[in-house]
């Protein structure tokens, strides 16, 4: 029974999909011709209203150095270049900028760069303090960790140059990090960048459970509301 | 009543349409390099060398960053540290690794010298080349001005290559 009603509802929603689909069929062939430009009586229409107009996606990750649109396939030297595929073999992955995570491949071991130029036993200054954030958004809070970046950086790379080393004594808004300031004279350029896949990366503490967004008191004043 | 194979070839010409223009599209953007690739060219091209092309994945993986912008000196602005091969030849910036010791040596010219002639200086695949529209400023708040009015981080003059791409987006 239980069966038999299961098929009858695929076997509708097959039936509704059909004729879905044709009546789709119409509109696509009058899409795919809208693509060119039609002569009519009223002119062309325009060719401009494609798909993913400003969406900008990677074609291919890692291409090897000739291949990469920057390095030169008529030098020599170019072609003794590593390409970066063969060095991130089994390295824990990502998914944006080098689709390395570079914290995990320090962290489990997979790498051990030097903190010295040349004596690889120095070891790192690493601190252990996290610093919360609250965000105004609806976003999760920021977590600033010390732990990833002491590991990687040295205090003076970032205090006080960038931040003055004290709680909430640093302006920091998305508009500045995007714009290459605070958080983004990193991120975004060598550290990994600013993509909707990464904001939980620094958004990372969850709002209390009884968080609402605070309203704009335009619309709170608005007499037609 | 319903011809299956009309409605998969006119399907199949409309997604092929679609492909083709947006692989139209595309195909001008060649924004292709490793992130955080970083060419410079202050000097190269006008010294009839080609771009010098330096790859942070690479060297990330032998060095932590401190090494080079602690220690080294090297600032965080791509063309920011005005290198030229006397500073090299006498151990500054790149010279102190690629000095036969650590690494290969400067005679191997073609190593770093790699890059597309004209390439403006620049490091890839940052956010700010991905934008679709100029970087978003917040309102000023307070009174205070818009961190992008702020002078402190604002880029030199002279390093001005790395703004480039997004600064001819705005002229499209
Ligand atoms: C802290 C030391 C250090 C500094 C500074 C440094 N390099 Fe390197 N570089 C290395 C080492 C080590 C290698 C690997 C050499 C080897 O495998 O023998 C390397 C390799 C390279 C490679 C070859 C990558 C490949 O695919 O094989 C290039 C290109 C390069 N460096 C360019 C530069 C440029 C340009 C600069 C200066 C802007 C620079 N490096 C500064 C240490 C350094
Ligand atoms: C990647 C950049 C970065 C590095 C490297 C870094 N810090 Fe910080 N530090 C920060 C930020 C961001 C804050 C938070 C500032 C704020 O909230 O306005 C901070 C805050 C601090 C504070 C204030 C904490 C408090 O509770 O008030 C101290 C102290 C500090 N850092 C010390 C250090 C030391 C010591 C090192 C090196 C071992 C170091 N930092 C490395 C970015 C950095
Ligand atoms: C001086 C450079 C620098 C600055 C400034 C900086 N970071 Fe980072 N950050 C790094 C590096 C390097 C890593 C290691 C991971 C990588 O390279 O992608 C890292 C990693 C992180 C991680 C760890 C991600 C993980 O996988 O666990 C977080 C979170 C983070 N940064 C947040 C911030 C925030 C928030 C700020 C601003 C308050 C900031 N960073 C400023 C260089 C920086
Ligand atoms: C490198 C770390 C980092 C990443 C990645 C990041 N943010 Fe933020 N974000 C911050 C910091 C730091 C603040 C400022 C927090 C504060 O007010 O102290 C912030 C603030 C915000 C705010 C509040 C408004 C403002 O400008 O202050 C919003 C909304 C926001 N982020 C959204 C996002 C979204 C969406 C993404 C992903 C596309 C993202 N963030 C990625 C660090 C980051
Ligand atoms: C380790 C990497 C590296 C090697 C090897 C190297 N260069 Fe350079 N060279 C650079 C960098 C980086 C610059 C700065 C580029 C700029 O700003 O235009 C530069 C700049 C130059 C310039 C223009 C600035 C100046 O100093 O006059 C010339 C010319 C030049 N190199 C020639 C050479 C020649 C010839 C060789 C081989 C004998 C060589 N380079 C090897 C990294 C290197
Ligand atoms: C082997 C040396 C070396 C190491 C290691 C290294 N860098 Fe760099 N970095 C450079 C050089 C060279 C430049 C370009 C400077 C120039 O053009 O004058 C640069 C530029 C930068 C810039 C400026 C980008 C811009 O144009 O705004 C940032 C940010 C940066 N590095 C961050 C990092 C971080 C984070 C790490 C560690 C994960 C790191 N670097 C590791 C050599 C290094």
């Amino acid at each position: 029974m239980k069966k038999i009603n299961f098929a009858t509802i695929v076997a509708a929603g097959l039936v509704c999909f059909a004729a879905g689909a044709l009546a789709a069929t119409e509109g696509a062939t009058k899409d795919s011709m809208q693509l060119k430009p039609v002569k009519g009586e009223e002119g062309k229409v325009s060719a401009a209203n494609t798909f993913n107009r400003l969406l900008k996606k990677d074609k291919a990750r890692n291409l090897p150095p000739p291949e990469d649109g920057i390095h030169d396939a008529d030098n020599e030297g170019t072609h003794v270049l590593q390409p970066p595929l063969v060095a991130f073999e089994g390295l824990p992955k990502t998914d944006f900028g080098n689709y390395v995570d570079w914290v995990q491949s320090l962290q489990k071991g997979f790498l051990n760069p030097r903190y010295d130029r040349v004596d690889p036993t120095v070891e790192p200054l690493v601190m252990d303090l996290d610093i919360v954030r609250e965000v105004k958004a609806s976003v999760p809070d920021v977590v600033f960790p010390h732990k990833p970046h002491t590991q990687w950086l040295h205090c003076s790379n970032c205090h006080p140059a960038i931040f003055i080393p004290q709680k909430n004594a640093n302006q920091i808004n998305m508009s500045a990090i995007l714009l290459g300031q605070k958080c983004g004279v990193c991120h975004g350029k060598v550290s990994f960048p600013i993509t909707t896949l990464s904001c939980k990366k620094c958004h990372s503490k969850p709002k209390p459970d009884d968080w609402k967004p605070p309203l704009s008191s335009a619309s709170v004043k608005n007499p037609w509301r | 009543m319903i011809n299956i194979k009309g409605f998969f070839t006119k399907w199949r010409v409309a997604f092929a349409a679609l492909i083709a223009s947006v692989a139209v599209v595309l195909m001008p953007q060649s924004s292709t390099a490793e992130y955080a690739d970083v060419v410079i060219n202050n000097y190269a091209d006008a010294a009839g060398m080609r771009p010098a092309v330096f790859p942070h994945w690479y060297h990330r993986i032998r060095f932590r960053c401190k090494v080079c912008h602690a220690d080294l000196g090297f600032k965080f602005k791509a063309g920011g540290n005005k290198i030229t091969m006397a500073k090299i030849i006498d151990g500054q910036f790149c010279g102190a690794c690629h000095n036969g010791e650590i690494s290969w040596s400067v005679e191997n010219c073609g190593m770093c010298h790699s890059g597309i002639p004209g390439t403006p200086t620049s490091i890839h695949g940052s956010t700010i080349q991905r934008l679709v529209a100029p970087t978003y400023k917040a309102l000023p708040k307070d009174g205070q001005p818009a961190p992008s009015d702020a002078p402190a981080d604002a880029a030199p003059a002279d390093a001005a290559p790395a703004e480039a791409a997004p600064a001819k987006a705005k002229k499209k």
